[in-house]
């Protein structure tokens, strides 16, 4: 089976990799690069755990081959937080406790957001429908919104 | 299946400098190669085994296969490779062509519609596919490079089975066009899901219609389901029945029971025949009397 030597911009950093054909983004992310915050769950494009930002907007880290991903600027779960400062949704959603498990968190972070940078203030409608694709198995969803809807009034108040 | 989460199988990426080359290729390798899109149906079929391919070929690279482009004076063309959401963010697509935005809206996640595509919606030929009914009935047709050069596929004749398409070894979808609706068209998809959103449709009907002096009635209906048959079903004896009689609430209920009648569903995981049936003649009235409040 073919390698391919790809080089991508992993939360302002570029790294070199080498990957077979067949890994997905998610493996290279997990196992070439030790970046364990992106979360394999159902690696079929249904739960969303694995959501990161390619080139601006999100995708199912499982459902991208790493090969194609040369040339990309990826954000995950680990570019939010900058120098020591959480992202303001990271704040709101532990403030509105739309943590349990934890492990789907990651990928909502990243959805939601996606969803603040096109839609600075979001219905709730459109909330739930950008989340569609993340599932969450403790929290019943509405903390989860009530972050959203947190982390959009407090970029408003920035802006 | 032992392992919930397989690796995928060992296959060569290939990334083919020209169009011709990729035919080419995927015409020497038949029945090893397929072209590689947005790879949300593609990588689960071949993690779960049931596509044993060597090589997936990518395409999206190719000039064209990723632009929208709208001619006031031809209609719509789509690159192949065209991110769902691109459709359904696309002022031109939004403003002449509604019902193909609303339908590839329906399409599982937003995020999932980053890398998704209409056209390896219609391809893989699934009788469940949320945008085909939209493309049939706007009068979608494949623009297919193949080792013999450029070829266009009416969707109308597209589908064989399920899975099963007429392309051949070798052809690649680079576009789907669409030509200009009809004037005073109007539009309308309805997804029976077992939730509102992101799920795979139970029953989806898709009904146009226009006015047109040429038919009795003095307007065109046209109606194509998903999920109900082993190919995207277009509902033929209930478009006739409408450009003839003249159209009331009695023949739109009329021609909802015989799309119903035609129609030949399977009982699945999703839902039953019987109840699929019964779905088909309610969603198919709702359809057609929401259609034709705007049109009459």
């Amino acid at each position: 089976m073919s390698t391919h030597k790809i080089t991508v911009k992993i939360n302002g950093g570029l790294e070199q990799v080498e990957v077979p054909s067949n890994m997905t983004l998610l493996s290279m992310l997990r196992e070439k690069l030790a970046m364990t915050g992106t979360k394999n769950g159902c690696a079929a494009g249904e739960c969303g755990a694995c959501t990161i930002l390619m080139n601006g907007e999100p995708v199912n880290s499982c459902m991208v081959l790493a090969v194609e991903a040369d040339g990309a600027e990826l954000i995950t779960v680990e570019g939010l937080a900058k120098e020591g400062e959480l992202d303001v949704i990271q704040k709101t959603i532990i403030d509105k406790g739309g943590v349990q498990c934890g492990f789907c968190t990651p990928g909502i972070l990243i959805s939601a957001k996606a969803l603040l940078s096109r839609n600075p203030n979001p219905s709730e409608a459109e909330i739930r429908e950008a989340l569609v694709g993340n599932l969450c198995r403790c929290t019943g969803y509405i903390r989860i919104i009530k972050a959203v809807h947190a982390a959009a009034e407090l970029q408003k108040e920035a802006a | 299946m032992n392992n919930a989460h397989p690796g995928l199988p060992e296959f060569d990426y290939i990334k083919p400098a020209t169009l011709a080359d990729a035919s080419q290729f995927l015409a020497q390798h038949a029945g090893e190669a397929r072209p590689f899109m947005g790879g949300t149906d593609t990588i689960v079929r071949m993690r779960d085994g049931f596509w044993k391919d060597k090589y997936l070929v990518e395409v999206k690279h190719f000039d064209g296969m990723t632009s929208i482009q709208f001619d006031p004076a031809k209609g719509l063309t789509i690159g192949a490779a065209t991110p769902m959401n691109k459709v359904v963010a696309h002022p031109d697509v939004n403003k002449y062509y509604p019902l193909l935005a609303e339908a590839a809206r329906s399409v599982a996640s937003y995020q999932l519609r980053n890398r998704a595509t209409m056209v390896g919606n219609v391809c893989n030929a699934s009788p469940a596919g949320d945008t085909t009914g939209a493309s049939i009935v706007l009068e979608g047709t494949l623009i297919v490079h193949g080792v013999n050069g450029i070829h266009s596929d009416p969707l109308k004749t597209f589908f064989l089975g399920p899975g099963k398409t007429v392309l051949k070894s070798g052809d690649i979808v680079t576009a789907i066009t669409y030509p200009l609706p009809p004037k005073g068209w109007a539009g309308k998809y309805i997804k029976l899901g077992r939730n509102v959103l992101s799920d795979l449709s139970i029953v989806g009907v898709t009904v146009m219609g226009y006015p047109d002096g040429t038919a009795k009635s003095g307007f065109r209906f046209r109606i194509a389901l998903a999920s109900v048959a082993p190919v995207p079903f277009v509902a033929a004896a209930a478009e006739a029945l409408l450009a003839e009689k003249p159209i009331s609430e009695a023949v739109l209920e009329e021609a909802a029971t015989t799309t119903m009648d035609a129609c030949t569903p399977i009982d699945d995981v999703r839902g039953s025949a019987r109840y699929r049936k019964l779905m088909v003649r309610n969603l198919t009235r709702k359809a057609l009397a929401e259609v034709w409040a705007k049109i009459k």
